[in-house]
């Protein structure tokens, strides 16, 4: 393995495309327009073709909200909070997290737009004093959201983009068709003089800094849209840590999703291991274990607070008209990755990419779960009737925004590279000096 | 202005050319620019480059980042009161979380401001990197040097094992 090795390896995936990534380009574009038109057929006839139904005014959106600001947060953890701990093995991984992030954090923004009933006023969230004779409440966590979401955009994005520029640097100098304009204006003039590298290296260090605080706090916000507010089942201090251990425990399932059907098409196997897969099941593993634990702590508050309110939320989230909904959420989330205690399962990519898939599964299901059965059961036994049924205007825009994630990761992994060039070779070139008789791969 | 002439040194090791330029420096023949695809702590202590001031604004971004997490609030619930719950106007507990937040924003904004402004980014004009091979596999060592130095640093680069020496 030499420089150059990796240099052609990795900007070989940059080559024009075969069938397989334009049908799924193609698919996942069409799926994203459907989700399209069933958001302009509500914007049309307004929100009552969502399924709300008092008390249950929070639904499938929300829900959605939740699940795409937390599959953001692996990324964020395996670009920052992995290399303030110096785990090299993220190397491998870090890019298509990162990528993901970004994705998944500007997915999520939608969804608030999209739950307001006149989206074409979704501007006003944005608080500023007075000029709209609007009471901008800075108690209100929701208002915090837009602080926190919107930070995390712009931090990760920024964080992404510096990264990527010695690589689109790398592509500029080598990848030479109809793009090489496009990458000679992105990299910016990219020289790597010793000047900039000094600069850069410590900018990608004060970045990993600000954001390993940064995705607690963003996920704990989001956790306070709920926890701040009264209603049993939500009105719990356990929030904050148990909504940032989710978070990461399914962003780490959609990098798997994500990253295994990648390495294959691109012929990255010597780069993304069996061994990168097996330390991503373990931190899946650890938060699945926390997810847990808040999970059986929630009922242990419940019971013990003796509060027949919040006992009765706890119940009904299990035996009641959800209890599908509760059940397969534990089955997927703490028993099956449980399964991962188990060395040889950890190594069965197969077998790792269907729990990813289980586990995408049931933590959209945590969401749904926590904000639908909250709501129907709060304080007044005359709003238990309500039944919220999701409808198509609502699968249809979740659908679609899968396919608006899906297109905009397709299309980043076959324009830019996919795995960190610089962070690569520079993992080999450590390697080399510590230890040169040492041969590649080390992914240690 | 004296007249200067460019000697450019490849290498295909980041250490035999930071001993190049090392070389070079020690005697003074000349100023030098390396080229590098990863960042090179052997080039970095050859050239005497030390920490980067980024850290600097990394911190004013985030001290002014956290006055306007509380002055802005602050200001509006002042500009438009509206006492709601009983509670004080200015309540600081959740003016933390804006604080938070925006010392993390404007950090990494006042970052990325500087690390362009230092690296000289965005570079419209002006020559690209002498040799495309630099952010591939190859490392390189640019000399300005007087015209009657250019044959000693020529030979020099060489010494260290520079595979080419153009210039």
């Amino acid at each position: 393995m030499s420089f150059a090795k990796i240099n052609d390896d990795v900007l070989r995936t940059l080559r024009a495309p075969g069938p397989l990534w334009y049908a799924g380009v193609l698919l996942a574009l069409s799926v994203a327009l459907v989700g399209l038109f069933a958001f302009l057929y509500q914007a049309r006839n307004g929100l009552g073709v969502a399924g709300y139904e008092h008390p249950i005014l929070w639904g499938i959106y929300i829900t959605d909200f939740v699940f795409w600001v937390g599959i953001a947060h692996s990324g964020t953890l395996i670009s920052a909070v992995l290399f303030l701990f110096r785990a090299r093995w993220r190397t491998a991984v870090a890019r298509a997290a990162e990528a993901m992030t970004v994705f998944a954090v500007m997915t999520a923004g939608l969804f608030p737009i999209i739950h307001i009933g006149r989206p074409w006023f979704f501007y006003w969230l944005i608080p500023y004093p007075n000029e709209r004779q609007l009471w901008v409440n800075f108690r209100s966590p929701l208002v915090w959201d837009l602080f926190a979401i919107s930070t995390y955009l712009t931090v990760s994005a920024m964080f992404l983009y510096l990264g990527l520029m010695p690589d689109i640097a790398a592509a500029r100098d080598r990848v030479k068709d109809w793009r090489q304009p496009i990458y000679k204006v992105l990299a910016l003039g990219w020289l790597g003089t010793s000047r900039q590298w000094q600069h850069h290296t410590a900018l990608y260090g004060f970045f990993a800094a600000l954001a390993t605080p940064l995705v607690i706090s963003v996920h704990s916000v989001v956790s306070w849209d709920f926890a701040m507010a009264i209603l049993p089942g939500w009105h719990s201090t356990i929030f904050a840590p148990y909504f940032v251990a989710g978070a990461i425990f399914s962003g780490i399932a959609m990098v798997i999703t994500l990253l295994l059907p990648m390495r294959r098409i691109f012929k990255l196997e010597s780069y993304i291991t069996v061994h990168h897969f097996e330390n991503l099941a373990k931190l899946m593993l650890t938060t699945s274990l926390i997810v847990g634990y808040a999970y059986l702590t929630e009922f242990f508050v419940a019971w013990y607070s003796g509060n027949p309110f919040e006992q009765g939320t706890f119940y009904d989230r299990m035996f009641g008209q959800y209890w599908g909904y509760s059940w397969t959420m534990f089955t997927c989330n703490v028993i099956l990755p449980l399964l991962l205690f188990v060395k040889a399962f950890r190594t069965n990519l197969k077998a790792l990419f269907v729990l990813s898939i289980f586990v995408n599964i049931g933590m959209w299901l945590e969401r749904y779960v926590i904000i639908v059965t909250s709501l129907s059961h709060d304080f007044d036994p005359a709003n238990w009737a309500g039944v919220y049924q999701p409808t198509w205007v609502e699968a249809a825009i979740t659908i679609g925004s899968f396919g608006m994630f899906f297109t905009l990761f397709l299309l980043f992994i076959k324009n830019f590279p996919a795995v960190s060039i610089t962070e690569m070779k520079e993992t080999m070139d450590r390697a080399a000096e510590a230890d040169p008789a040492s041969s590649w791969p080390d992914p240690v | 202005m004296a007249q200067t002439t460019e000697i450019l040194g490849i290498f295909d090791h980041g250490a035999k050319a930071a001993a190049g330029a090392r070389a070079i420096l020690e005697k003074g023949l000349g100023d030098v620019v390396a080229y590098s695809p990863v960042p090179d702590h052997a080039i970095d202590q050859a050239l005497h480059v030390g920490v980067s001031p980024v850290r600097l604004f990394v911190l004013i971004g985030g001290l002014l980042g956290c006055a306007t997490g509380f002055l802005f609030p602050i200001y509006t619930v002042l500009d438009w009161p509206m006492i709601t719950g009983g509670k004080p106007l200015i309540s600081i507990p959740p003016f933390v979380v804006i604080a938070f937040e925006l010392t993390i924003l404007f950090g990494a904004l006042g970052g990325m401001a500087s690390f362009l402004w230092l690296a000289r980014l965005p570079r419209v004009t002006g020559p690209p990197a002498p040799d495309e091979r630099f952010t591939n596999d190859r490392t390189g060592i640019s000399v300005t040097c007087r015209p009657d130095d250019a044959a000693a640093v020529r030979a020099s680069l060489k010494r260290h094992g520079a595979s080419e020496v153009k210039g």
